[in-house]
């Protein structure tokens, strides 16, 4: 299915009001319900300074809005543009539909990195330190996965979903063992692995949204490139794109992008292969049109599912569990259409 | 009109690891020539013409186009004076073909720009000459073999240029469709003063189309000129160590080569 430039203009409007729309439900929803009309007075009222808009208002609400309901609504939901817009890049450098951050071992890379960090308390740099440290285990990840699974400079689609796992394998080990040294702390990291976004501050959304928003601008600024580099290496190089610069510029802005999102928020899997591959079929895999309605499209699926385990389920999944559940089986059906395809 | 110079290889050696694939190779491409590359498998034909494109660099010698280092060039201004046609072509995404083929307008195109009407007439133009116009809106990974290399090859007379490259590239195709792209392109050649470089496996379309045939072996080129000079039994002999004659065909109306299969 493909759709002329104009529906997808629209598809794009609707996303974008679908995901505004479901931010100020989601702020409304859980414990102490909140109406549409007050959440928008208090978000107001502290945009302007104009405490004259808070009348009438109950005075718990700008605090379960502003200090409790709106930092994790917002990190979900950049997590979710963040983690789409990883997969879209993943998938398209490496010629493969199945790649995620999640099946290239990358999260786990993040994952590891921000443990080390949490374990070792190293934060001299600050708020920092965690997304730092996070960023160094994806891009180190990443490197090693790209080894594993290169031969004569041919990466196979198979080999290097098996580097990832592997790789994956060898990190949660590695994770573990950090578990074990955590000793007292071991809940934390414990919870935090596997993935929630419980007790977000304005901080979090503040990374997150610079990460996002930087990730974005680079492959938009190169989403032409993208499409002609899913034509391989050589026959980019020959239409005029400096292919192993953006190729590089990309993964690692994509793993710069994953690792923030995993140091927030933990292991979120299969955001990233279920999203991209939802919306190619909406729009077409032209990387300008794909790019931001999958953005779009991820932040929404995760805020809604982050809405459910917080509001709607009697007792907090944790949300990387949810997506994991979801988007495994999901994976199974592409792994095994493409073995059809390939056959 | 003077053409602007060709391709100078002068002493140019190139390995991958240890493997040699190239050794003291030198050659002149001028323009405004059919040449075509023969030689056996694996004696660095594909690797030639990865040094013409700059996807990659000799280890030793020099690779010059129009007086300048080839590797000088950036890739965008390179791709609007040569093109290649690849052997294969791979993709898992489903653009379609009119997409595929706009593709070759990339480096004609800002990179914030939308493609302009030009471009549109130049994509429209390449499908119609290889005869895929009816069907531009299918996707390029449904298509079978031979509909996706003529797809590639429109692409690349989409990207206009002065030189055209071809890797194998109807070796997927039937005799009809061969003898239709290698028309089209010996049509550039006379008409529009353009340079084809062609790596060719069937000695009697080399023979028939080319204006120069290049012969290569173990990363040498070890004869070049034009068919009724260097086409001849003892260096088909000397390349591909198989048995032939040579005569002029009064039906092609050109030399062919006809070989003893068994005996």
């Amino acid at each position: 299915m493909k759709q002329s430039g104009y529906t997808i203009w629209l598809l794009t409007l609707s996303l974008a009001a679908a995901t505004f729309g479901a931010i100020v439900f989601a702020t409304g929803m859980g414990h102490i319900a909140v109406p549409g009309v007050d959440i928008l007075r208090v978000i107001a009222a502290r945009i302007t300074g104009n405490p004259a808009l808070l009348a009438g208002v109950d005075p718990v609400f700008p605090f379960v809005v502003l200090d409790v309901r709106l930092p994790r609504i917002l990190t979900a939901t950049l997590v979710g543009g963040g983690l789409a817009m990883s997969g879209v890049i993943y998938q398209g450098i490496l010629l493969n539909p199945l790649a995620d951050p999640y099946t290239l071992g990358v999260s786990s890379g993040a994952a590891f990195g921000a443990a080390l960090a949490l374990v070792g308390n190293l934060s001299m740099m600050g708020h920092f330190s965690v997304p730092l440290f996070a960023f160094g285990g994806a891009a180190l990840t990443l490197l090693v996965v790209l080894y594993l699974s290169s031969f004569n400079g041919q990466i196979s689609a198979n080999t290097l979903i098996l580097s990832g796992v592997i790789v994956g394998a060898i990190l949660a080990a590695g994770i573990s063992f950090l578990k074990y040294l955590a000793d007292e702390q071991v809940a934390v990291i414990i919870f935090w692995l596997m993935g929630s976004f419980a007790s977000r501050t304005w901080a979090d959304v503040g990374v997150v949204a610079g990460a996002v928003v930087f990730g974005l601008v680079l492959a938009l600024f190169y989403a032409r490139d993208l499409n002609i580099l899913s034509l391989g290496n050589r026959s980019a190089d020959t239409l005029g794109v400096e292919s192993t610069r953006v190729r590089w510029l990309l993964l690692l802005g994509a793993s710069l992008v994953t690792a923030v999102c995993v140091s927030v928020s933990g292991i979120i899997g299969f955001i990233g292969l279920i999203v991209p591959h939802l919306m190619r079929f909406l729009v077409g895999p032209d990387n300008r049109k794909l790019l931001p309605v999958s953005v779009l499209a991820g932040a929404l699926l995760l805020l809604v599912a982050d809405t459910v385990t917080r509001a709607v389920l009697p007792v907090e999944v944790p949300i990387g569990v949810l997506t994991a559940l979801i988007g495994g089986p999901f994976f199974c059906v592409i792994f095994r259409k493409r073995q059809r395809g390939a056959a | 009109m003077i053409a602007p110079g060709g391709f100078d290889l002068a002493g140019v050696g190139f390995a991958y690891g240890a493997t040699p694939a190239l050794a003291e190779l030198d050659i002149s491409l001028t323009p405004g020539r059919f040449y075509g590359i023969v030689g056996p498998n694996g004696c660095g034909k594909t690797t030639f013409l990865d040094l013409l494109t700059g996807t990659r660099s000799p280890d030793r010698g020099s690779v010059t186009f129009r007086d300048r280092p080839v590797a000088d060039y950036r890739r965008r201004e390179l791709a609007r004076l040569v093109a290649l046609v690849p052997q294969d072509f791979a993709i898992d995404f489903a653009f379609t073909v009119q997409e595929a083929v706009l593709m070759g307008r990339h480096p004609h195109i800002g990179r914030f720009a939308s493609p302009a009407p030009e471009d549109w007439r130049q994509v429209d133009a390449a499908m119609a000459t290889i005869g895929i116009s009816h069907f531009k809106d299918r996707f390029v990974n449904g298509l079978s073999g031979g509909e996706k290399q003529r797809v590639v090859v429109a692409r690349a007379l989409a990207q206009q240029t002065p030189f055209l490259l071809f890797d194998e590239a109807t070796s997927s195709l039937d005799v009809q469709y061969t003898m239709q792209i290698f028309n089209v392109a010996r049509r550039l050649v006379r008409e529009e003063g353009r340079t084809v470089i062609a790596v060719i496996h069937n000695l009697n379309l080399a023979a028939a189309y080319c204006d120069e045939i290049i012969f290569m072996q173990a990363g040498k080129v070890v004869a070049c000129g034009p068919s009724g000079t260097v086409l001849e039994p003892a260096m088909i002999k000397k390349v591909f160590g198989v048995e032939s004659r040579v005569a002029f065909d009064d039906f092609s109306n050109t030399q062919q080569v006809s070989f003893r299969y068994w005996s």
